[in-house]
């Protein structure tokens, strides 16, 4: 009888002790998120000025500000997404609406899972390659927006594939009976009730290509440029390389850390911004369908 | 009409989106292409700069060396040709500025111009000799022997263990250094990473409460979406300095700040890959578990990580795969010394940081730039390799569930 209530003792002990472990893990891991957030926050919101976003860097990047390296991401961004969403999207009303099940669909499939597994520096080498070197493009927005675009391809099509599934098939029946097209009823029906979804998606892609480095290294970046691109042919600098030289190799760490910080708060905070823009669109239009 | 012109609109518009949906496949085999059509070339150059030679003297039976003993004949490793297989002869080395050790200003002309027929005396008169020079000195009365390079075989490149690209006179290709550097920083993380991992999976899929594991999962998946660059960046500032104090070494930058950095960034594929797995696991086994005295705790360890083995494993896999290609936080981190690690706490250099660091120097289609794109062509076989074991742990997963 004492034996097993002191099994029974033990089996609870150690289970006590696991979950223990197990919770303090999680929050842990948790803290290690508000650890980096808040050492970047601390050290760079001093930085952060209207000066900081608007002028040029100064005195070898240690002063002034960061704005071409702003406006160059802006441009990243949106070459990049002029590319790649509407490929993406189309890749995958195509996949999700069209094809049927079948071994076309599964090599599809299988290409894009590898394109998403390819590292971003084979990328940065291929956009060399083939945008910077082989169609001669040179070093320039159009070539690193183009890299950058393909990388995120896999992840604009996993997004939107997902919407379309959503998407409930008595809708597409409905279409379908009263006469309307495939098409027709791909565009006017079930597009326009997954594309809340699908803008999630739009918005976590430009949140990863702003942030990408190895991408734009070889491809479009310059190391200082205290002008604006005036075309899609011409250099930038952008927020992510910018903060890698700095950090790493500027005319003076010491006195561009501070800068360094600024940039890498900015950085975050797109970051930031574009996940909790996405997860809040995606609980309001969630809540929203389900009372249709 | 009317129908005809409008199943044709259909038509067009299904070959627009079955093209789109070829995109990804046409990249996949366009990044193939082109890194194996730029590595490639490699293998099929000599590696000496372009427009220099190496010669010996015309009595000598050596013709023919390997990049490798090249360098260990310029490093002095190497100073007898018997040791190559010539005769019992002192090597003796030779660059274009030691002329004026042996003539005088004088003896070489106004300008150098009788630079040329001096080289040749010299290579005629020392049987000793391997001189390394442009080949703008050769003229037609050269009478030494232009030495044959052996190009770099793939063994070669997979097992030297000198990677020294830009060395002179000959550049020494061996990626193995890089290879390993690769594997310790990333097994060093996934070793760190995949028991902390587990436990938040454990945790967000069996033990926590629906409302905490809906305000948790975001936040660890915000992990997932902070720029590498920012890591590496944190690395540098917090972690490195760290762990010079911890250890008390000369610099921090070391292979365990790479796998703590990686580590950190790992984490939120493996938790979502392998909490994804154990939700899977059904609720019948567990319940009969419970239902036969096993306590919750027994029941996660005997039924459900069991039962989510494979989905675990392939999270760890994927895991692995991403800190493999990782670049830009570990290049900053890891101090980028090009050797053959013997220990966590000293730099390494894996490959991605290599070709990040290297190829804004290496002059387009050189044979610099072209070992970086036979490096990329490893680096995409590792990660392809990688993605197909886990797709072949995923789909045994799912065979044995119907």
């Amino acid at each position: 009888m004492s034996t097993e209530n002191n099994l029974a003792k033990k089996k609870r002990r150690s289970q006590k002790i696991a979950f223990g472990i197990f919770t303090a893990t999680s929050y842990a891991i948790v803290g290690l998120l508000f650890v980096i957030l808040a050492f970047i926050v601390i050290n760079g919101i001093g930085v952060i000025s209207w000066e900081f976003i608007s002028a040029m860097p100064e005195n070898g990047m240690t002063e002034g500000g960061i704005f071409p390296a702003i406006v160059g991401t802006l441009c990243l961004v949106l070459v990049s997404m002029v590319f790649a969403f509407p490929v993406g999207v189309l890749a995958a009303i195509y996949m999700n609406e069209y094809v049927k099940d079948g071994w076309p669909k599964k090599i599809i499939k299988q290409m894009t899972n590898n394109l998403a597994g390819v590292p971003s520096i084979v990328f940065g080498l291929f956009g060399m390659a083939l945008f910077v070197n082989k169609l001669e493009f040179g070093d320039s927005i159009l070539a690193g927006g183009l890299t950058l675009g393909l990388l995120v391809l896999p992840v604009i099509i996993r997004t939107t594939e997902e919407s379309l599934k959503a998407v409930d098939d008595t809708f597409r029946q409905a279409s379908l009976g009263l006469g309307a097209s495939k098409w027709e009823t791909t565009s006017k029906i079930v597009f326009p009730i997954a594309f809340p979804n699908i803008i999630t998606g739009l918005i976590l892609s430009i949140g990863r290509v702003s942030g990408e480095t190895a991408p734009i290294l070889f491809t479009v970046a310059a190391y200082f440029l205290p002008k604006l691109p005036t075309s899609i042919f011409d250099q930038a600098m952008a927020l992510p390389y910018h903060l890698y030289v700095i950090a790493t190799s500027g005319t003076n760490i010491e006195k561009s850390r501070a800068m360094a910080y600024g940039t890498a708060l900015i950085l975050i905070i797109i970051v930031l911004i574009s996940n909790l823009l996405a997860n809040a669109l995606r609980k309001y239009y969630g809540k929203k369908v389900k009372m249709n | 009409m009317k129908t005809n012109f409008k199943q044709i609109k259909e038509k067009v518009i299904e070959s627009i989106l079955m093209l789109s949906s070829a995109a990804t496949s046409i990249t996949v085999i366009l990044i193939i292409f082109f890194l194996f059509i730029e590595g490639a070339g490699v293998f099929t150059k000599k590696p000496i700069e372009k427009g220099f030679l190496l010669a010996v003297n015309n009595s000598n039976p050596v013709s023919k060396l390997d990049p490798s003993q090249i360098k260990d004949i310029f490093d002095q490793k190497i100073t007898n040709w018997s040791d190559l297989g010539g005769k019992d002869v002192p090597i003796v080395l030779f660059r274009s500025g030691d002329i004026t050790d042996y003539y005088s200003e004088e003896e070489l002309g106004e300008n150098f111009a009788n630079f040329p027929d001096k080289i040749n005396e010299l290579i005629a008169n020392t049987p000793g000799i391997i001189a390394f020079f442009s080949d703008k000195y050769v003229n037609e009365e050269f009478k030494g022997k232009e030495l044959d390079i052996n190009k770099i075989t793939v063994y070669k490149f997979l097992s030297d263990e000198e990677w020294f690209p830009t060395a002179e006179p000959v550049a020494q290709m061996g990626v193995k250094p890089l290879i390993y550097g690769t594997l310790w920083v990333s097994l060093g993380a996934i070793l760190l990473a995949l028991p902390i991992a587990l436990a938040a999976a454990i945790y967000l899929s069996e033990i926590a409460k629906k409302r905490t594991r809906n305000l948790l999962k975001p936040l660890i998946e915000l992990l997932a979406g902070i720029p590498s660059v920012v890591y590496g960046f944190f690395g540098l500032v917090v972690i490195v300095p760290l762990i010079q104090d911890l250890f008390n070494l000369p610099v921090g930058e070391t292979a365990l700040a790479g796998s703590v950095v990686l580590a950190i960034m790992a984490l939120p594929t493996i938790i979502t890959i392998s909490e994804d797995a154990m939700r899977n696991t059904p609720r019948a086994m567990k319940e009969a578990s419970l239902a036969l005295g096993a306590s919750h705790w027994q029941t996660i360890y005997k039924v459900v990580i069991p039962y989510s083995a494979s989905g675990i494993t392939a999270g760890a896999i994927l895991g692995i795969g991403r800190a493999i290609g990782e670049t830009m936080a570990v290049l900053m981190v890891t101090g980028n010394a090009a050797v053959i690690p013997s220990s966590f706490l000293a730099p390494i250099r894996t490959i991605p940081a290599t070709i990040a660091a290297e190829l804004g120097e290496a002059p387009n289609g050189g044979l610099h730039y072209e070992a970086l794109f036979a490096l990329g062509c490893i680096l995409f076989i590792i990660t392809f390799g990688i993605n197909m074991l886990v797709e072949v742990v995923t789909n045994r997963n799912s065979q044995k569930k119907h």
